[in-house]
């Protein structure tokens, strides 16, 4: 064992990221203070409530059971949304792994679509399914759906090709060398896929809720920011932003950060 | 040491005459943008069971492309390719390739996974059999504190270490080997070989390497077979005896010269 090194395990929680956390907690905490300073300066609870205010107006929805209630709504139609394009990227995805035509085919619908905002597609979605959750489905799975299957489409092309003759060197079937070759070698890139597209499903359904809200009772978040702007709550409206901004944070740090840990970090093939 | 480890994959071809791999005129076509391109042109040899011979030659030699229409994955414009007196269709475990990349393991398993996943696959082990048997290969190799690391953690040295363990463990009628040691730093590499050549002998492997460094031909192979680039043809073939492996030897040194002439000078001198 001579030309043997120690192998390098990354410590989790090293004096570097704990210096990392504590420098984001110091600019959080500054940007906090400007804003309270600032909005108590101002003094136009109007245009922009102090921190505080809005904290008050979060607790308060919250407490209330209206902020939880939007959450879920939008939260609902979002992983609805998700799990269904994702579906659809998969089949995608497989017709052109499998044929030329499907690969072209679907090269060219996503250098089409992935460029159109989702959002201009409401006035479509609008004529096609009406005020309601099939227009939010719609807008959602468009916004989701071209990413992730851009994403998995270069994945299981960048898998090198001695990785697949390996695969094939063992005598796998062809079920098996997707599934334990192709597929986990793609990984990496089916994850930042996966992760983009969460981004971008979260962000267009609440400005499409923001545009048409469904209606009162059922509206998500968009709508909660909507109808307190129009009531000049705008305490509310900063708490529902919040709300947008939280739930986006935890779901990349909760989900997307542990998935990452757990598979391309311990892999050493972190790409994004 | 298991038992299991040490058994020879050979003992069944007691018949001498018979070989285990016979390349028959063998030519391999490339498809370019000015048409097709001859890779190999018009190769024949014979392997018996353990024999290592080695495939030397210059890029361009086609060596490398023979290798893979052995290895199954991809089949030759003219001439056969048997094993046993059968041609070759496809991939199999039987015939276990050692690549030159180091991205040959599977980055999602430790050494240990590695080797024994392809233990379950390749020779349909069952989990704790695989298991002992790729721990056993891999203590082999030196890598015994290294089981659970995973590839990206190991020094290239460590990642051929693992894909030589692997290669073995399989026990595959033939072992094909694609310059495991061509990315390897000069010392690791020489070192590697003289892990490789007791490996063999103890187990009595057959193998075809190929490479284009005539020392590790010399030292790994029992014979020797010199191809000229562009197209690859057989130049020369060589028996190497055990006088001639010792390295810094006059008889060494004077096998590299010949080996050295016919591939370079193309003077064919089949031996």
């Amino acid at each position: 064992m001579r030309d043997v090194v120690s192998p390098r395990p990354r410590p989790r929680f090293s004096l570097q990221a704990n210096a990392s956390t504590l420098r984001r907690i110091v600019i959080l905490a500054v940007l906090a203070a400007i804003w309270e300073l600032y909005a108590r300066w101002l003094d136009n609870s109007l245009l922009l409530p102090t921190l505080t205010a809005t904290f008050g107006a979060l607790a308060r929805a919250t407490l209330s059971g209206e902020l939880p209630d939007r959450a879920v709504t939008s939260l609902r139609v979002l992983t609805t949304g998700y799990a269904l394009a994702v579906a659809i990227a998969i089949v995608f995805t497989a017709l052109a792994v499998m044929s030329r035509w499907g690969s072209d085919a679907l090269g060219l619908l996503t250098s089409m679509f992935n460029p159109l905002p989702a959002i201009a597609l409401l006035p479509v979605a609008l004529l096609w399914f009406g005020i309601g959750v099939p227009s939010l489905l719609f807008v959602t799975v468009h916004s989701v759906l071209w990413p992730v299957a851009l994403a998995c489409h270069s994945g299981f092309l960048s898998v090198s090709p001695t990785l697949r003759m390996v695969g094939r060197n063992l005598g796998l079937s062809h079920g098996r060398f997707i599934t334990e070759i192709l597929m986990p070698a793609a990984f990496p890139h089916i994850l930042s896929g996966l992760r983009i597209g969460w981004a971008f499903a979260w962000r267009t359904l609440i400005a499409a809720e923001l545009v048409f809200g469904v209606s009162a009772r059922s509206g998500g978040l968009g709508w909660f920011i909507y109808t307190n702007r129009a009531q000049l709550e705008t305490d509310s409206v900063f708490a529902g932003l919040l709300t947008v901004i939280l739930i986006g944070l935890a779901v990349e740090e909760l989900v997307f950060k542990t998935i990452s840990r757990a598979t391309v970090e311990r892999w050493g093939q972190h790409t994004s | 040491m298991s038992t299991a480890t040490l058994t020879c994959p050979n003992e069944r071809s007691d018949v001498k005459s018979v070989p285990l791999l016979q390349v028959n005129h063998v030519g391999i076509d490339y498809p370019t943008r000015e048409g097709a391109l001859t890779a190999v042109d018009d190769v024949s040899f014979a392997l018996h069971a353990s024999e290592r011979l080695v495939l030397i030659g210059p890029s361009g030699s086609g060596k490398s492309t023979l290798l893979r229409a052995i290895g199954g994955f991809l089949a030759p414009t003219t001439g056969t390719i048997l094993i046993d007196g059968t041609p070759i269709t496809r991939p199999s475990p039987e015939r276990m390739t050692v690549f030159q990349e180091f991205d040959q393991l599977l980055p999602w398993r430790t050494a240990l996974g590695n080797v024994r996943y392809a233990l379950e696959r390749g020779r349909k082990l069952s989990r704790e059999q695989a298991e002992q048997d790729a721990r056993d290969w891999l203590t082999r190799v030196g890598l015994g504190r290294f089981l659970d690391a995973y590839p990206h953690t190991l020094s290239g040295g460590m990642k051929q270490r693992v894909a030589i363990a692997r290669a073995f463990a399989l026990q595959p009628r033939l072992l094909l080997m694609d310059e495991p040691f061509a990315a390897l730093d000069a010392l690791t590499r020489r070192q590697m070989q003289d892990e490789l050549l007791a490996l063999c002998e103890e187990t009595g492997s057959t193998a075809l390497f190929v490479t284009h460094g005539m020392d590790e031909a010399i030292v790994v192979g029992t014979r020797i077979l010199a191809l000229t680039a562009h197209p690859g043809r057989l130049a020369a073939s060589f028996n190497v005896t055990a006088d001639q492996r010792i390295r810094g030897s006059a008889a060494f040194a004077e096998l590299e010269r010949d080996i050295q002439r016919s591939v370079f000078d193309g003077s064919a001198a089949h031996a």
